[in-house]
C-alpha cells in the first residue's frame, strides 16, 4: 500500500470519527490539522461545527504537536455558559505521548479530552528538502507513490518517501496514541497499547565516544547558528511554564546575547528541564527556522530517562517520571568516592 | 622588561585552580569545620558556600560558577538517608544525575563538576575528597570553554 492510500485512509477515518464525536454532542471542540497557507507545511485548526469537519487533513507534513494547543489554552478553551469544554484531539503517537505525559503532570483532565488516535506515517523533514530545493520558489506539495513530489515554477522535484522522513519517525515504535485499559474511554480510532519501548540509541553511540573537547567543538558547531528565537520552547508541548528561565530577570542567570556561550547554556539548561519529560515529538526540529537538528539533545534526554531510571516518557498516565520522585537506592556512580 | 618581585614570585608559581564547594550547613560544612578545628590539612583551591541543604542547589548555579570561571565546582551534601530535611540529598542526587550526564554530554570534562557526601564527623574524608579533586581540575587545567570570544 503507497503512503499516498494510506493517507487517505487515515484521513478518512479520522474525519469519520470527528464528525460522530460532534454530532453525539461528545465533544464540543475537534482540534486538528488544516491546510496551510504556505505549502511543505500545515496548520493547527478547531473546529466547533460537523460542516467544517472537512477541513482537517492529514498528509505527512503535519509536524506541529496539537498537545501544545491544549495546554497553555485550556484557559481559553472554557465556554462561560457552559463551563468546561470536551476537547477531541486528533492525535499520532507522539501528541498521545504528550498529552499522557501532561496528565501525569497534573496539567490536564483526561477526562475532558477524547483522543482521535491516528496511525501516523512519519513526518517529512521539511528542512531538508528546503535545503536542496534551495532559493527556488516552492507552490505545491503533493505525495505519490512513495514520492514527495515538490512543484514550482519551473521545476519539478521527486524526493523518496522513505528516506526523507525525520530521523526520529525512521525509528519511531509508537506510531498510534498508547492507551491502557482504563482509558478505553478516552482513546477513540487507533490507539495501541505499549508496555515499553525498546531503542538502542545507535544514533548518539558515536558522538558520545568522543572527547570533551571534541563534543564541545561539534556542540558549538551545531549550534552556533542559533538566534535564540524560541521557536522551540514555543512548539514544545513540555514547555508551559509561566515564566522560563530565559525570560526571568530576577536573577540573571546568563546572558541574553547570542555569543555561543550563552546559546550552548540556553540550550544546556532546556535540555535539563525536558530532562525524563520530552515525547520525543521532533518538533522542535520541525519548526527551527536556522534548521538545527535539536533532536541530537532529546535523543540524549531519552537515553538518559531510559537508562537511568528505565522510563520511558508518556506512555502510562499513572508512573511518576524520575523528576517527580526519588528512591533510597538510585544508582550514585557518578559520585566522588575515597580510593 | 623589568618585573616587580611580586610578579617575579608569581611567575615561579605554578597555576592553582580556584574550585567553588556548595556545601549543605547540616553535614558537609560542619565536616569542613570539623577538618579545621582537627587541624588536617586540605588544599586551599576551595572556596566554600554554605547552602541549606543540597536539595537548594539549583543546577544554575554549577552552571553560573563555570560561565564565572571557576575551574571546578564541588557540591556537597549528607549522605543517603541523613538529610536534616528528610529527602532534599536525595531529590538532588536525581538532578545531579541528569546534569552530570547532559555536562557531559555537551562536552564539559567530567570531572569539572564533583558530586560528594560527607557528613559532619567526617572531617577527614572531606579533606582527602577535596584533595582528591583538586589534583583532577589540576590535571584538567584552567576552565576556558565558557570564555567570551570577543
Amino acid at each position: 500500500m503507497g503512503i499516498e492510500t494510506e493517507n487517505q485512509n487515515i484521513e478518512k477515518s479520522m474525519r469519520e470519527i470527528a464528525r460522530n464525536l460532534l454530532n453525539n454532542k461528545q465533544v464540543d471542540v475537534v482540534i486538528g490539522y488544516s491546510e496551510a497557507t504556505i505549502p511543505l507545511s500545515s496548520s493547527p485548526i478547531i473546529i466547533d461545527n460537523e460542516k467544517d469537519v472537512d477541513k482537517l487533513i492529514w498528509n505527512n507534513l503535519c509536524y506541529i504537536n496539537l498537545a501544545k494547543y491544549l495546554v497553555p489554552m485550556i484557559p481559553n478553551l472554557i465556554d462561560p455558559e457552559k463551563g468546561k469544554l470536551i476537547v477531541g484531539i486528533v492525535s499520532k503517537g507522539c501528541v498521545g505521548r504528550a498529552l499522557f505525559h501532561l496528565a501525569v503532570e497534573k496539567q490536564l483532565n483526561l477526562d475532558n479530552v477524547k483522543v482521535i488516535g491516528i496511525p501516523c506515517n512519519g513526518i517529512v523533514n521539511r528542512k531538508r528538502i528546503e535545503r536542496e530545493i534551495g532559493e527556488r520558489e516552492i507552490l505545491e506539495v503533493s505525495v505519490s507513490d512513495n514520492n514527495i513530489v515538490v512543484k514550482g515554477n519551473d521545476f519539478e522535484e521527486k524526493f523518496p518517501y522513505d528516506e526523507y522522513i525525520n530521523e526520529l519517525c525512521k525509528q519511531c515504535k509508537v506510531r498510534s496514541p498508547p492507551t491502557t485499559p482504563g482509558l478505553m474511554e478516552t482513546c477513540l480510532g487507533n490507539c495501541q497499547e505499549v508496555d515499553s519501548v525498546y531503542d538502542d540509541f545507535e544514533d548518539i553511540a558515536e558522538y558520545e565516544s568522543k572527547t570533551a573537547d571534541e563534543k564541545w567543538e561539534y556542540i558549538k558547531d551545531i549550534l552556533g547558528s542559533c538566534t535564540r528565537c524560541y521557536a522551540c520552547r514555543e512548539a514544545c508541548p513540555m514547555c508551559y511554564c509561566n515564566l522560563c528561565f530565559v525570560d526571568q530577570n530576577m536573577p540573571i542567570w546568563f546572558g541574553k546575547t547570542t555569543e555561543i556561550n550563552n546559546i550552548i547554556v540556553f540550550h544546556l539548561i532546556r535540555a535539563l528541564h525536558l530532562a525524563g519529560r520530552c515525547v520525543a515529538c521532533g518538533a522542535c526540529s520541525n519548526v527551527c527556522p536556522m534548521g538545527i537538528d535539536l533532536n541530537f539533545i532529546t535523543r540524549k534526554l531519552e537515553k538518559i530517562a531510559k537508562e537511568r531510571f528505565g522510563f520511558t516518557s508518556g506512555l502510562n498516565p499513572e508512573t511518576l517520571p524520575p523528576m517527580m520522585n526519588f528512591k533510597m537506592e538510585d544508582e550514585q556512580e557518578f559520585m566522588i568516592e575515597e580510593d | 622588561m623589568v618585573l616587580t618581585k611580586l610578579e617575579q614570585v608569581n611567575r615561579k608559581k605554578e597555576w592553582e585552580p580556584k574550585i567553588i564547594g556548595f556545601l549543605c550547613n547540616w553535614c558537609s560544612y560542619a565536616g569542613a569545620d570539623l577538618a579545621g578545628v582537627s587541624r588536617i590539612q586540605y588544599p586551599a583551591n576551595i572556596r566554600i558556600l554554605r547552602v541549606p541543604c543540597s536539595g537548594r542547589i539549583n543546577p544554575f548555579f554549577i552552571i553560573r560558577s563555570l560561565i564565572e570561571g571557576w575551574d571546578g565546582v564541588i557540591i556537597s551534601g549528607c549522605h543517603p538517608g541523613d538529610c536534616h530535611y528528610i529527602s532534599g540529598n536525595l531529590v538532588a542526587r536525581r538532578r545531579f544525575a541528569i546534569l552530570n550526564d547532559l555536562l557531559e554530554y555537551f562536552g564539559i570534562e567530567p570531572r569539572r563538576v564533583n558530586f560528594m557526601w560527607a557528613s559532619a564527623s567526617e572531617g577527614d574524608r572531606f579533606a582527602k575528597l577535596v584533595e582528591k579533586i583538586t589534583e583532577k581540575v589540576k590535571q584538567l587545567g584552567p576552565n576556558k570553554k565558557f570564555q567570551k570570544e570577543w
